[in-house]
Protein backbone atom coordinates (compact mmCIF):
# COMPACT_ATOMS: atom_id res chain seq x y z
CA UNK A 1 0.00 0.00 0.00
CA UNK A 2 1.25 3.50 -0.78
CA UNK A 3 1.00 5.83 2.20
CA UNK A 4 1.94 9.50 2.62
CA UNK A 5 3.84 10.41 5.80
CA UNK A 6 3.79 13.89 7.29
CA UNK A 7 6.72 14.87 9.50
CA UNK A 8 6.97 18.00 11.66
CA UNK A 9 9.78 20.36 10.60
CA UNK A 10 11.96 19.25 13.51
CA UNK A 11 12.04 15.74 12.02
CA UNK A 12 11.84 16.77 8.35
CA UNK A 13 15.47 17.90 8.57
CA UNK A 14 16.44 14.26 9.12
CA UNK A 15 14.69 13.12 5.93
CA UNK A 16 14.36 14.74 2.51
CA UNK A 17 11.46 16.99 3.48
CA UNK A 18 8.31 16.91 5.55
CA UNK A 19 6.18 14.86 3.15
CA UNK A 20 7.39 11.34 2.42
CA UNK A 21 6.02 8.45 0.37
CA UNK A 22 6.21 5.04 1.92
CA UNK A 23 4.98 1.48 1.43
CA UNK A 24 3.72 -1.29 3.67
CA UNK A 25 0.71 -3.28 4.80
CA UNK A 26 0.74 -1.98 8.39
CA UNK A 27 1.77 1.25 10.08
CA UNK A 28 4.81 -0.56 11.46
CA UNK A 29 5.92 -1.58 7.96
CA UNK A 30 5.36 1.91 6.61
CA UNK A 31 7.51 3.33 9.44
CA UNK A 32 10.18 0.65 9.00
CA UNK A 33 10.40 1.48 5.28
CA UNK A 34 11.10 5.14 6.07
CA UNK A 35 13.46 4.27 8.93
CA UNK A 36 15.54 2.18 6.54
CA UNK A 37 15.77 4.97 3.98
CA UNK A 38 16.62 7.65 6.56
CA UNK A 39 18.85 6.16 9.28
CA UNK A 40 19.11 9.49 11.15
CA UNK A 41 15.33 9.73 11.36
CA UNK A 42 14.87 6.11 12.49
CA UNK A 43 15.68 6.55 16.21
CA UNK A 44 13.28 9.51 16.43
CA UNK A 45 10.34 7.41 15.17
CA UNK A 46 10.67 4.17 17.13
CA UNK A 47 12.83 2.57 19.81
CA UNK A 48 15.59 0.04 19.21
CA UNK A 49 13.05 -2.82 19.33
CA UNK A 50 11.06 -1.15 16.58
CA UNK A 51 8.22 -0.21 18.97
CA UNK A 52 6.58 3.23 19.19
CA UNK A 53 7.67 5.65 21.91
CA UNK A 54 5.25 7.00 24.52
CA UNK A 55 6.15 10.56 23.46
CA UNK A 56 5.63 10.29 19.69
CA UNK A 57 2.03 9.79 18.59
CA UNK A 58 1.09 8.44 15.16
CA UNK A 59 -2.16 9.41 13.48
CA UNK A 60 -3.51 7.30 10.65
CA UNK A 61 -5.65 9.81 8.79
CA UNK A 62 -7.23 11.60 11.80
CA UNK A 63 -7.08 8.78 14.36
CA UNK A 64 -4.49 7.78 16.96
CA UNK A 65 -3.13 4.35 15.95
CA UNK A 66 -3.00 3.15 19.56
CA UNK A 67 -6.75 2.62 19.37
CA UNK A 68 -6.54 0.49 16.21
CA UNK A 69 -3.65 -1.87 16.92
CA UNK A 70 -0.67 0.51 17.12
CA UNK A 71 2.08 -0.47 14.65
CA UNK A 72 0.00 -3.54 13.64
CA UNK A 73 -2.80 -1.29 12.35
CA UNK A 74 -3.62 -2.04 8.70
CA UNK A 75 -3.19 0.72 6.11
CA UNK A 76 -4.97 1.30 2.81
CA UNK A 77 -3.70 2.85 -0.41
CA UNK A 78 -3.77 6.63 -0.10
CA UNK A 79 -3.79 6.70 3.72
CA UNK A 80 -2.01 9.54 5.49
CA UNK A 81 0.22 9.01 8.50
CA UNK A 82 0.93 12.10 10.62
CA UNK A 83 3.70 12.02 13.20
CA UNK A 84 3.20 14.20 16.28
CA UNK A 85 6.12 14.38 18.71
CA UNK A 86 5.79 15.89 22.18
CA UNK A 87 7.08 19.47 22.32
CA UNK A 88 7.19 21.65 25.40
CA UNK A 89 8.12 25.19 24.36
CA UNK A 90 6.11 28.07 25.72
CA UNK B 1 0.65 34.90 48.12
CA UNK B 2 -2.88 35.81 47.38
CA UNK B 3 -6.33 36.05 48.82
CA UNK B 4 -9.01 33.97 47.17
CA UNK B 5 -11.78 36.44 47.85
CA UNK B 6 -12.41 38.22 44.61
CA UNK B 7 -12.65 41.97 44.84
CA UNK B 8 -14.57 42.01 41.56
CA UNK B 9 -18.14 43.30 41.78
CA UNK B 10 -20.65 41.21 39.84
CA UNK B 11 -22.43 44.08 38.09
CA UNK B 12 -20.97 46.07 35.21
CA UNK B 13 -20.39 49.80 35.68
CA UNK B 14 -21.31 52.26 32.93
CA UNK B 15 -17.60 52.56 32.13
CA UNK B 16 -17.42 48.78 31.65
CA UNK B 17 -20.59 48.69 29.54
CA UNK B 18 -19.06 51.28 27.22
CA UNK B 19 -15.63 49.58 27.20
CA UNK B 20 -17.09 46.17 26.32
CA UNK B 21 -19.69 47.46 23.85
CA UNK B 22 -18.31 45.37 20.95
CA UNK B 23 -18.84 42.28 23.10
CA UNK B 24 -22.24 43.35 24.37
CA UNK B 25 -23.67 43.68 20.88
CA UNK B 26 -22.57 40.13 20.04
CA UNK B 27 -25.61 37.98 20.83
CA UNK B 28 -23.28 35.10 21.81
CA UNK B 29 -21.73 37.24 24.54
CA UNK B 30 -24.19 39.98 25.54
CA UNK B 31 -24.58 41.40 29.02
CA UNK B 32 -24.88 37.96 30.63
CA UNK B 33 -21.75 36.70 28.89
CA UNK B 34 -19.79 39.78 29.86
CA UNK B 35 -20.80 39.25 33.50
CA UNK B 36 -19.62 35.63 33.22
CA UNK B 37 -16.27 36.94 32.01
CA UNK B 38 -16.13 39.35 34.93
CA UNK B 39 -16.87 36.58 37.44
CA UNK B 40 -14.32 34.23 35.84
CA UNK B 41 -11.00 33.37 37.48
CA UNK B 42 -8.32 32.24 35.00
CA UNK B 43 -4.85 31.05 35.98
CA UNK B 44 -1.91 31.57 33.63
CA UNK B 45 0.95 29.21 34.41
CA UNK B 46 3.87 31.13 32.93
CA UNK B 47 3.73 34.67 31.56
CA UNK B 48 6.24 34.17 28.78
CA UNK B 49 5.62 33.52 25.09
CA UNK B 50 2.19 31.88 25.38
CA UNK B 51 1.17 33.68 28.56
CA UNK B 52 1.84 37.14 27.08
CA UNK B 53 -0.94 37.21 24.45
CA UNK B 54 -3.19 35.24 26.80
CA UNK B 55 -2.80 37.82 29.59
CA UNK B 56 -3.35 40.74 27.19
CA UNK B 57 -6.47 39.36 25.49
CA UNK B 58 -8.04 37.94 28.66
CA UNK B 59 -7.55 41.31 30.36
CA UNK B 60 -8.87 43.21 27.36
CA UNK B 61 -11.89 40.87 27.21
CA UNK B 62 -12.76 41.72 30.79
CA UNK B 63 -11.96 38.47 32.61
CA UNK B 64 -12.39 39.57 36.22
CA UNK B 65 -9.49 37.80 37.89
CA UNK B 66 -6.21 36.75 36.34
CA UNK B 67 -3.87 34.60 38.39
CA UNK B 68 -0.25 34.65 37.19
CA UNK B 69 2.37 32.08 38.17
CA UNK B 70 5.94 32.99 37.29
CA UNK B 71 9.21 33.59 39.10
CA UNK B 72 11.30 34.80 36.18
CA UNK B 73 12.86 38.19 35.48
CA UNK B 74 12.43 39.92 32.10
CA UNK B 75 15.47 39.37 29.90
CA UNK B 76 16.25 41.14 26.61
CA UNK B 77 15.99 37.82 24.73
CA UNK B 78 12.35 37.51 25.89
CA UNK B 79 11.21 40.61 24.01
CA UNK B 80 11.31 38.98 20.55
CA UNK B 81 8.06 37.16 21.47
CA UNK B 82 6.88 37.99 25.01
CA UNK B 83 4.82 41.01 24.01
CA UNK B 84 3.49 41.59 27.51
CA UNK B 85 6.88 42.97 28.51
CA UNK B 86 8.68 46.03 27.15
CA UNK B 87 12.27 47.20 26.96
CA UNK B 88 11.82 49.29 30.12
CA UNK B 89 10.91 46.08 32.00
CA UNK B 90 14.28 44.39 31.43
CA UNK B 91 15.57 43.24 34.81
CA UNK B 92 12.15 43.55 36.46
CA UNK B 93 10.14 40.62 37.75
CA UNK B 94 7.80 39.35 35.03
CA UNK B 95 4.93 39.46 37.50
CA UNK B 96 5.47 43.18 38.17
CA UNK B 97 5.83 43.97 34.49
CA UNK B 98 2.70 41.92 33.73
CA UNK B 99 0.68 43.59 36.46
CA UNK B 100 1.60 47.09 35.25
CA UNK B 101 0.70 46.30 31.66
CA UNK B 102 -2.58 44.58 32.58
CA UNK B 103 -3.63 47.38 34.92
CA UNK B 104 -2.94 49.91 32.19
CA UNK B 105 -4.86 47.86 29.64
CA UNK B 106 -7.87 47.26 31.87
CA UNK B 107 -7.95 48.52 35.48
CA UNK B 108 -11.12 46.48 36.09
CA UNK B 109 -9.05 43.28 36.09
CA UNK B 110 -7.91 41.97 39.44
CA UNK B 111 -4.41 40.47 39.17
CA UNK B 112 -3.31 37.78 41.61
CA UNK B 113 0.45 37.28 41.46
CA UNK B 114 1.97 33.96 42.55
CA UNK B 115 5.72 34.46 42.56
CA UNK B 116 6.77 30.85 42.63
CA UNK B 117 7.34 27.92 40.37
CA UNK B 118 4.38 25.55 40.28
CA UNK B 119 5.32 22.46 42.29
CA UNK B 120 3.67 19.29 43.55
CA UNK B 121 3.41 21.00 46.94
CA UNK B 122 1.56 24.15 45.85
CA UNK B 123 -0.21 23.22 42.60
CA UNK B 124 -3.50 21.92 44.01
CA UNK B 125 -3.81 24.88 46.36
CA UNK B 126 -3.06 27.47 43.67
CA UNK B 127 -5.06 25.89 40.83
CA UNK B 128 -7.94 25.00 43.15
CA UNK B 129 -9.15 28.60 43.44
CA UNK B 130 -9.43 29.14 39.66
CA UNK B 131 -11.98 28.06 37.03
CA UNK B 132 -9.63 27.47 34.11
CA UNK B 133 -5.89 26.97 33.68
CA UNK B 134 -3.86 28.12 30.68
CA UNK B 135 -0.69 26.09 30.36
CA UNK B 136 2.04 28.39 29.07
CA UNK B 137 4.99 26.59 30.61
CA UNK B 138 8.17 25.70 28.79
CA UNK B 139 9.09 22.29 30.14
CA UNK B 140 7.68 18.78 30.33
CA UNK B 141 7.72 18.40 34.10
CA UNK B 142 5.43 21.40 34.65
CA UNK B 143 3.15 20.29 31.80
CA UNK B 144 2.58 16.88 33.43
CA UNK B 145 2.15 18.60 36.79
CA UNK B 146 -0.46 21.03 35.41
CA UNK B 147 -2.23 18.14 33.67
CA UNK B 148 -2.43 15.87 36.71
CA UNK B 149 -3.50 18.71 39.00
CA UNK B 150 -6.25 19.73 36.56
CA UNK B 151 -7.47 16.13 36.24
CA UNK B 152 -7.53 15.72 40.04
CA UNK B 153 -9.37 19.01 40.49
CA UNK B 154 -11.61 18.68 37.42
CA UNK B 155 -10.43 22.01 35.97
CA UNK B 156 -10.11 22.57 32.21
CA UNK B 157 -6.47 22.68 31.13
CA UNK B 158 -6.11 24.85 28.03
CA UNK B 159 -2.96 23.45 26.49
CA UNK B 160 -0.55 25.07 24.05
CA UNK B 161 2.98 24.18 23.12
CA UNK B 162 5.43 25.55 20.56
CA UNK B 163 8.70 24.71 18.88
CA UNK B 164 10.42 26.61 16.04
CA UNK B 165 7.57 27.08 13.50
CA UNK B 166 5.04 24.61 14.87
CA UNK B 167 2.50 24.56 17.63
CA UNK B 168 -0.06 22.33 19.29
CA UNK B 169 -3.21 23.28 21.18
CA UNK B 170 -6.04 21.44 22.88
CA UNK B 171 -8.40 21.54 25.85
CA UNK B 172 -7.70 18.77 28.33
CA UNK B 173 -9.26 17.41 31.50
CA UNK B 174 -12.83 18.65 31.14
CA UNK B 175 -15.48 16.15 32.18
CA UNK B 176 -15.33 13.68 29.28
CA UNK B 177 -12.30 14.99 27.42
CA UNK B 178 -8.96 13.21 27.25
CA UNK B 179 -5.96 14.63 29.09
CA UNK B 180 -2.35 15.38 28.18
CA UNK B 181 -1.30 11.90 29.30
CA UNK B 182 -3.86 10.37 26.90
CA UNK B 183 -1.90 12.09 24.11
CA UNK B 184 1.64 11.55 25.39
CA UNK B 185 1.85 8.84 28.03
CA UNK B 186 5.43 9.74 28.94
CA UNK B 187 7.81 12.64 28.30
CA UNK B 188 10.80 12.21 26.01
CA UNK B 189 14.12 11.69 27.77
CA UNK B 190 15.78 15.03 28.65
CA UNK B 191 17.92 16.40 25.85
CA UNK B 192 16.08 14.62 23.02
CA UNK B 193 13.68 17.50 22.33
CA UNK B 194 15.52 20.84 22.42
CA UNK B 195 13.86 23.75 24.24
CA UNK B 196 13.06 27.02 22.46
CA UNK B 197 16.21 28.44 24.08
CA UNK B 198 18.26 25.80 22.26
CA UNK B 199 16.21 25.27 19.10
CA UNK B 200 14.73 28.73 18.56
CA UNK B 201 11.16 29.81 17.94
CA UNK B 202 9.56 32.21 15.49
CA UNK B 203 8.52 35.14 17.68
CA UNK B 204 4.97 35.36 16.40
CA UNK B 205 4.27 31.63 16.89
CA UNK B 206 3.45 31.92 20.62
CA UNK B 207 1.19 34.79 19.55
CA UNK B 208 -0.77 32.43 17.30
CA UNK B 209 -0.96 29.55 19.78
CA UNK B 210 -1.47 31.77 22.85
CA UNK B 211 -4.41 33.55 21.22
CA UNK B 212 -5.90 30.17 20.28
CA UNK B 213 -5.63 29.11 23.92
CA UNK B 214 -7.25 32.39 24.95
CA UNK B 215 -10.08 31.87 22.45
CA UNK B 216 -10.75 28.44 23.95
CA UNK B 217 -10.71 29.83 27.51
CA UNK B 218 -13.20 32.56 26.58
CA UNK B 219 -15.50 30.01 24.88
CA UNK B 220 -15.40 27.78 27.96
CA UNK B 221 -16.32 30.72 30.23
CA UNK B 222 -19.08 31.84 27.90
CA UNK B 223 -20.30 28.30 27.21
CA UNK B 224 -20.40 28.90 23.46
CA UNK B 225 -19.14 27.13 20.36
CA UNK B 226 -17.13 23.94 20.10
CA UNK B 227 -13.86 23.86 21.96
CA UNK B 228 -10.79 21.75 21.19
CA UNK B 229 -11.89 19.14 23.75
CA UNK B 230 -11.14 15.75 22.19
CA UNK B 231 -9.17 17.33 19.38
CA UNK B 232 -5.52 18.27 18.90
CA UNK B 233 -4.85 21.32 16.76
CA UNK B 234 -1.55 21.28 14.87
CA UNK B 235 -0.29 24.58 13.46
CA UNK B 236 2.50 24.76 10.91
CA UNK B 237 3.34 28.44 10.48
CA UNK B 238 5.91 27.77 7.76
CA UNK B 239 3.43 26.10 5.43
CA UNK B 240 0.51 27.91 7.11
CA UNK B 241 -1.40 24.72 7.65
CA UNK B 242 -3.90 24.15 10.41
CA UNK B 243 -5.08 20.64 11.08
CA UNK B 244 -7.10 18.96 13.84
CA UNK B 245 -6.72 15.33 14.83
CA UNK B 246 -9.11 13.34 17.00
CA UNK B 247 -8.00 12.71 20.57
CA UNK B 248 -9.50 9.86 22.49
CA UNK B 249 -9.68 9.28 26.18
CA UNK B 250 -7.30 6.41 26.90
CA UNK B 251 -9.00 3.95 29.29
CA UNK B 252 -5.54 2.94 30.53
CA UNK B 253 -4.45 6.56 31.18
CA UNK B 254 -3.15 6.64 34.76
CA UNK B 255 -4.55 10.14 35.30
CA UNK B 256 -8.02 10.26 33.76
CA UNK B 257 -8.57 6.59 32.84
CA UNK B 258 -7.67 4.24 35.69
CA UNK B 259 -7.27 7.15 38.16
CA UNK B 260 -4.25 5.44 39.67
CA UNK B 261 -2.70 8.89 40.05
CA UNK B 262 -4.50 10.00 43.20
CA UNK B 263 -2.00 12.64 44.24
CA UNK B 264 0.72 14.70 42.60
CA UNK B 265 4.03 12.92 42.08
CA UNK B 266 7.67 13.98 41.73
CA UNK B 267 7.63 15.36 38.18
CA UNK B 268 11.36 16.00 37.92
CA UNK B 269 11.89 12.33 38.70
CA UNK B 270 9.13 11.32 36.26
CA UNK B 271 10.72 13.41 33.48
CA UNK B 272 14.23 12.20 34.30
CA UNK B 273 15.41 15.76 34.90
CA UNK B 274 17.41 15.11 38.05
CA UNK B 275 19.00 11.96 36.67
CA UNK B 276 20.01 13.83 33.49
CA UNK B 277 21.47 16.75 35.45
CA UNK B 278 23.55 14.34 37.52
CA UNK B 279 24.76 12.54 34.38
CA UNK B 280 25.66 15.88 32.74
CA UNK B 281 27.58 17.00 35.79
CA UNK B 282 29.44 13.69 35.91
CA UNK B 283 30.26 13.90 32.19
CA UNK B 284 31.44 17.51 32.48
CA UNK B 285 33.70 16.77 35.44
CA UNK B 286 35.20 13.81 33.57
CA UNK B 287 36.30 16.05 30.69
CA UNK B 288 39.51 18.09 30.88
CA UNK B 289 38.71 21.81 30.83
CA UNK B 290 40.41 25.06 29.96
CA UNK B 291 38.95 28.46 30.91
CA UNK B 292 38.51 31.25 28.35
CA UNK B 293 41.18 33.28 30.15
CA UNK B 294 43.65 30.40 29.89
CA UNK B 295 42.72 29.94 26.23
CA UNK B 296 43.31 33.63 25.51
CA UNK B 297 46.72 33.40 27.20
CA UNK B 298 47.66 30.39 25.06
CA UNK B 299 46.58 32.23 21.90
CA UNK B 300 48.51 35.37 22.80
CA UNK B 301 51.64 33.29 23.52
CA UNK B 302 51.32 31.96 19.96
CA UNK B 303 51.04 28.34 21.10
CA UNK B 304 50.34 25.76 18.44
CA UNK B 305 47.04 23.92 18.89
CA UNK B 306 43.72 23.39 17.08
CA UNK B 307 40.57 25.21 18.20
CA UNK B 308 37.36 23.49 17.09
CA UNK B 309 33.89 25.01 17.25
CA UNK B 310 31.18 22.32 17.33
CA UNK B 311 28.19 24.67 17.06
CA UNK B 312 25.85 24.97 14.06
CA UNK B 313 26.70 27.14 11.02
CA UNK B 314 23.97 29.70 11.90
CA UNK B 315 25.57 30.15 15.32
CA UNK B 316 29.00 30.54 13.70
CA UNK B 317 27.49 33.39 11.63
CA UNK B 318 26.52 35.23 14.84
CA UNK B 319 29.83 35.04 16.67
CA UNK B 320 33.09 33.14 16.57
CA UNK B 321 36.43 32.92 18.36
CA UNK B 322 39.34 33.93 16.08
CA UNK B 323 41.30 30.96 14.78
CA UNK B 324 38.52 28.44 15.34
CA UNK B 325 37.47 25.82 12.80
CA UNK B 326 33.78 24.97 12.48
CA UNK B 327 32.86 21.28 12.76
CA UNK B 328 29.20 20.95 13.89
CA UNK B 329 28.83 18.20 16.50
CA UNK B 330 26.65 16.07 14.22
CA UNK B 331 29.45 15.96 11.60
CA UNK B 332 32.32 15.35 14.01
CA UNK B 333 32.54 11.64 13.23
CA UNK B 334 32.93 12.32 9.50
CA UNK B 335 35.56 14.99 10.21
CA UNK B 336 37.72 12.73 12.40
CA UNK B 337 40.11 11.74 9.56
CA UNK B 338 40.91 15.44 9.05
CA UNK B 339 42.02 15.86 12.68
CA UNK B 340 45.51 15.06 13.99
CA UNK B 341 45.45 13.21 17.32
CA UNK B 342 49.09 14.12 17.87
CA UNK B 343 48.15 17.81 18.15
CA UNK B 344 46.53 19.53 21.12
CA UNK B 345 42.85 20.31 20.57
CA UNK B 346 40.52 22.73 22.36
CA UNK B 347 36.80 22.27 21.64
CA UNK B 348 34.12 24.88 22.26
CA UNK B 349 30.39 25.47 21.73
CA UNK B 350 27.93 28.05 23.08
CA UNK B 351 27.92 27.07 26.75
CA UNK B 352 30.17 24.03 27.15
CA UNK B 353 27.63 21.17 26.96
CA UNK B 354 27.91 20.08 23.35
CA UNK B 355 31.67 20.54 23.37
CA UNK B 356 31.94 18.27 26.44
CA UNK B 357 30.19 15.56 24.41
CA UNK B 358 32.56 16.27 21.52
CA UNK B 359 35.58 15.89 23.82
CA UNK B 360 34.21 12.53 24.96
CA UNK B 361 33.73 11.43 21.34
CA UNK B 362 37.30 12.46 20.53
CA UNK B 363 38.65 10.65 23.58
CA UNK B 364 36.73 7.53 22.54
CA UNK B 365 38.43 7.78 19.14
CA UNK B 366 41.88 7.79 20.68
CA UNK B 367 42.52 11.53 21.04
CA UNK B 368 44.43 12.14 24.27
CA UNK B 369 45.23 15.88 24.24
CA UNK B 370 41.72 17.37 24.16
CA UNK B 371 40.23 20.14 26.33
CA UNK B 372 36.74 21.54 26.66
CA UNK B 373 36.36 25.33 26.79
CA UNK B 374 34.48 25.91 30.08
CA UNK B 375 31.40 28.07 29.58
CA UNK B 376 31.86 28.18 25.80
CA UNK B 377 31.80 31.30 23.67
CA UNK B 378 29.34 32.90 26.11
CA UNK B 379 31.96 32.93 28.88
CA UNK B 380 34.62 33.93 26.31
CA UNK B 381 32.51 37.05 25.75
CA UNK B 382 32.15 37.62 29.51
CA UNK B 383 35.76 36.99 30.52
CA UNK B 384 37.94 37.75 27.49
CA UNK B 385 36.34 39.68 24.62
CA UNK B 386 33.12 41.60 25.41
CA UNK B 387 32.85 42.58 21.73
CA UNK B 388 31.84 38.97 20.96
CA UNK B 389 28.02 39.00 20.64
CA UNK B 390 26.08 36.80 23.06
CA UNK B 391 22.92 35.06 21.94
ZN1 LIG C 1 -5.80 10.93 30.34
Amino acid sequence: MAVTLFLPTVLARLADGGTLRSEGGTVGEVVANVAERFPQLAPRLRDENGDPYAFVTFYLNDEDIRFSGSFAAQVKDGDELTIVPAIAGG
Amino acid sequence: MTSTTSTVAPELSNEEIFRYSRHLILPEVGLEGQKKLKRARVLLVGVGGLGSPAALYLAAAGVGTLGLVDFDVVDATNLQRQVLHGTSAIGKRKLDSARERIEDLNPNVHVEAHETSLTSRNALEIIGTYDIVIDGTDNFQTRYLVNDACVLLGKPNVYGSIYRFEGQASVFATKDAPCYRCLFREPPPPGLVPSCAEGGVLGVLPGIIGTIQTTEALKIILGIGETLEGRLLLVDALRMKFRTLNLRKDPTCPACGTHEITELIDYEEFCGVRQAAAADAAAASAVPEITPTQLAARISRGEDFDLIDVREPHEWEIARIPGARLIPLATLVEALPTLDSAREIVVHCKGGGRSARAVQQLQASGFRKVWNLAGGITRWSDDVDPSTPKY
